[in-house]
């Protein structure tokens, strides 16, 4: 345990040397997990993977619970405290995705590397990086893979264990690929919900307003678009995803939106979801079609004060490793421990490009410095040094 | 076919079954056994830094399995020697070794230069193209070896599809090995048609047996080795070991042509040397193929000669580096 915050500032960059000499164990178990499917509900490979390696660690607790997250605890000297060290496991990709990734001497690329392969090669690979610098913590360190982040997934696997869990956990670090110097420690209200738009076998084409689908869909948008947004709280819906139709030459049945609403008021969240809950209804009494509103998930607004210890330290060790940090607000698993309270951050650990696109890809030299900062990270949470002022 | 029946019951192989890679190094440490991969390369700089990485991370660095990773390369245009030796890999121009002999271009070559230039007891060879590598595509094909004296070579097959509806389906290689090599196979050495894909480039030997068989630089490596080790040892010299997918290029008919006509050039000879066949007439060494331009056929012709190489014990400067004398059994 270090007792002087400074003492670990110091030790950084010795820490970027050591684990750079892991390099090759980290870049293998970067390319294993990323080739390995994981779509949302469809972790359980990814899972196994990871357990084999917390296993061959020889962590305590190897296991699965029954959301299949993965699971492993570096015992604490005086298991005083608890820290909870997480990686989502599912990425955007499909099963069908070709998950080949490719290795160059500066970089990594293939579907998923970023988002959040990197996240989870930093998980499985820290128990030996922290044999290597040959450090040890009074706090338990417990590391899980989460299962059922992402999408209509929305943060189950994290939220389970935190609730279910014997062990009170007393900080959170969330970890994500990119990019380095990223520092979350709020999340804004949101809320992911879908519009679908289905058109009755026994329509009646004939009459008017038969347009079809699509351009109905079209309307909503407009619709959806002209809902005016305030400046404070700060507020936003983004529209994520259209599809619609089966092919030229016919009408359209079906029309399917995706979208996100953010904001910094909870209230406002869900004045927007219900105005576009009141345009779902009046489009389908006007057209005779099946118009339905499905919330898929939603966060509440909050987290730490900018100022809490946690965030300090967090700012105060990228400084010291040469990074500028960036804060922004979140909407990851951070979520989960902001509705526990839990004091908890998001880190990220490289740089990279092309995210969620087929050839994402990381950049290998900054790794070593968002590694060494993570470990900084758990050693200040665990000297106390993130502890609020009561 | 009795024969063939038990081969493919106890020689036969899931690479799954030898996953406990601490298990094999510590088979290979009471063996007091070296192990070296090759990796010839020409023009793969897409591909070699993964397989370097997981490789040396994997079954060098966590588990000890090899002793050491070389890439031995024709002479790449790219940076493939670059990308190699920036992930840790020993590198070579194949030119360079044995440098007095005359210069000849082929993977072939490459694999048998390997033979003096590495230092291992057993030697693997991996392709450099493969996408989807993965460490057991060496542990799976080194296990047999030390599980089993009588083992010589073990050769990779892929077996593995996404969806299979009913209980029985086809399984084989690829269409030289299913159109030429089987059923020459068939006709002449029934007993090697059990080597689901004797095409493969993926192979584990042991030095005292690859030292002692000739080497085609070109198509006909991989049949020359099955044929040879086949007369010497018999069928229970081989092993084969399933890797599951194997993601790679695929090859245009064309140059499968020009491929099936190496093999047939090395199988033929073969067949000659070894079985004494009188009025075998020469074999032609232009391989044509045609094609059709304003309505008028061309020819395309290849001058393809499968060039061997004698088998490395025959080389002074080799039995000098490893103490070895070329006397006969």
């Amino acid at each position: 345990m270090a007792d002087n915050f400074d003492e670990i500032l110091n030790g950084l960059d010795k820490y970027v040397e050591k684990i750079s000499e892991l390099k090759d164990i980290f870049l293998a178990n970067l390319v294993m997990l990323s080739e390995i499917p994981s779509p949302t509900f469809g972790e359980e490979k990814r899972r196994d993977f990871i357990l084999e390696r917390f296993t061959e660690y020889e962590l305590q607790n190897c296991s699965i619970d029954e959301k299949s997250n993965a699971l492993g605890v570096i015992p604490g000297k005086t298991g005083e405290g608890n820290i909870l060290l997480c990686a989502h496991m599912d990425t955007v990709f499909p099963v069908k995705t070709d998950h080949t990734v490719a290795i160059q001497p500066d970089m990594v690329t293939g579907p998923g590397v970023a988002d959040n392969g990197v996240g989870l090669a930093a998980l499985v690979t820290l128990p030996l990086i922290l044999e290597k610098l040959n450090l040890k913590f009074n706090s338990n360190i417990i590391l899980i893979g989460t299962s059922r982040s992402l999408g209509k997934g929305d943060l189950e696997g994290l939220r389970f264990f935190l609730k279910h869990s014997k062990m009170t956990i007393t900080s959170g670090i969330c970890l994500e690929g990119v990019r380095l110097g990223r520092i979350s420690y709020s999340s804004i209200g949101m809320l992911r919900g879908e519009l679908s738009y289905k058109i009755p076998e026994e329509y009646d084409w004939t009459r008017f307003n038969s347009v079809g689908a699509i351009v109905n869909m079209t309307e909503m948008i407009s619709r959806i678009l002209e809902i005016p947004l305030p400046r404070k709280p700060r507020t936003s819906i983004n529209l994520g995803a259209v599809e619609g139709g089966s092919s030229y030459n016919m009408q359209a049945m079906k029309a399917n939106l995706k979208f996100e609403i953010r904001s910094e008021s909870e209230e406002m969240v869900e004045s927007l979801a219900q105005q576009i809950r009141n345009l779902s209804d009046e489009m389908a009494s006007q057209t005779g079609s099946d118009v339905k509103f499905t919330e898929v998930a939603r966060r509440s607004p909050g987290g730490t004060e900018f100022s809490h210890p946690i965030n300090t330290r967090g700012r105060e060790i990228l400084n010291k490793l040469g990074i500028k940090p960036r804060f922004s607000p979140s909407t990851s698993e951070l979520a989960a421990f902001i509705d526990k309270q839990i004091p908890a951050l998001t880190l990220g650990i490289t740089s990279g490009e092309n995210i969620s696109e087929i050839d994402e890809s990381i950049h290998i030299e900054p790794l070593f410095k968002g590694l060494a900062q993570i470990v900084g990270m758990i050693q200040a949470i665990d000297g106390g040094h993130c502890n609020a002022a009561n | 076919m009795q024969q063939i029946e038990k081969w493919l019951k106890e020689n036969t192989f899931h690479h799954s079954q030898f996953s406990n890679i601490k298990e094999l190094v510590d088979l290979k440490q009471r063996q007091n056994v070296t192990i070296s991969l090759c990796i010839p390369t020409l023009n793969e700089e897409k591909t070699i830094g993964k397989e370097i990485v997981l490789f040396k991370s994997q079954l060098m660095e966590r588990f000890p399995l090899l002793d050491e990773i070389a890439v031995i390369d024709s002479g790449s245009e790219d940076n493939t020697l670059e990308v190699a030796a920036a992930f840790g890999a020993d590198t070579y121009l194949a030119s360079e070794i044995l440098p007095e002999l005359e210069d000849k271009k082929g993977k072939g070559e490459n694999l048998w230069k390997a033979i003096y230039q590495l230092k291992g007891d057993i030697i693997v060879y991996i392709d450099a193209d493969i996408k989807n590598i993965h460490p057991r595509f060496v542990y799976g094909l080194v296990a047999p070896l030390l599980l089993n004296k009588e083992v010589h070579y073990v050769k990779a097959f892929y077996d593995r599809p996404l969806a299979f509806s009913g209980s029985i389906r086809p399984s084989g290689g690829g269409r030289v090995t299913e159109i030429l090599t089987r059923p020459l196979f068939s006709l002449f050495y029934p007993e090697l048609t059990a080597i689901i894909q004797p095409l493969s480039g993926e192979y584990a030997v042991r030095r005292e047996v690859i030292e002692k068989v000739p080497f085609p630089i070109g198509y006909g490596v991989e049949t020359s080795h099955l044929l040879d080790i086949y007369e010497e040892y018999g069928l229970s010299a081989f092993a084969q070991t399933d890797l599951d997918q194997r993601i790679h290029r695929n090859q245009t008919t064309r140059a499968l042509g020009k491929m099936s006509f190496g093999i047939l050039q090395t199988f033929l000879q073969r067949l000659r040397s070894k079985h004494e066949i009188e009025n075998f007439p020469e074999l032609n060494t232009i391989f044509r193929q045609f094609q059709v331009r304003d309505e008028t056929f061309e020819t395309i012709e290849y001058n393809i000669t499968e060039y061997e190489r004698p088998p490395m014990i025959s080389v002074e400067k080799y039995r000098e580096k490893f103490g070895r004398s070329n006397k006969k059994k």
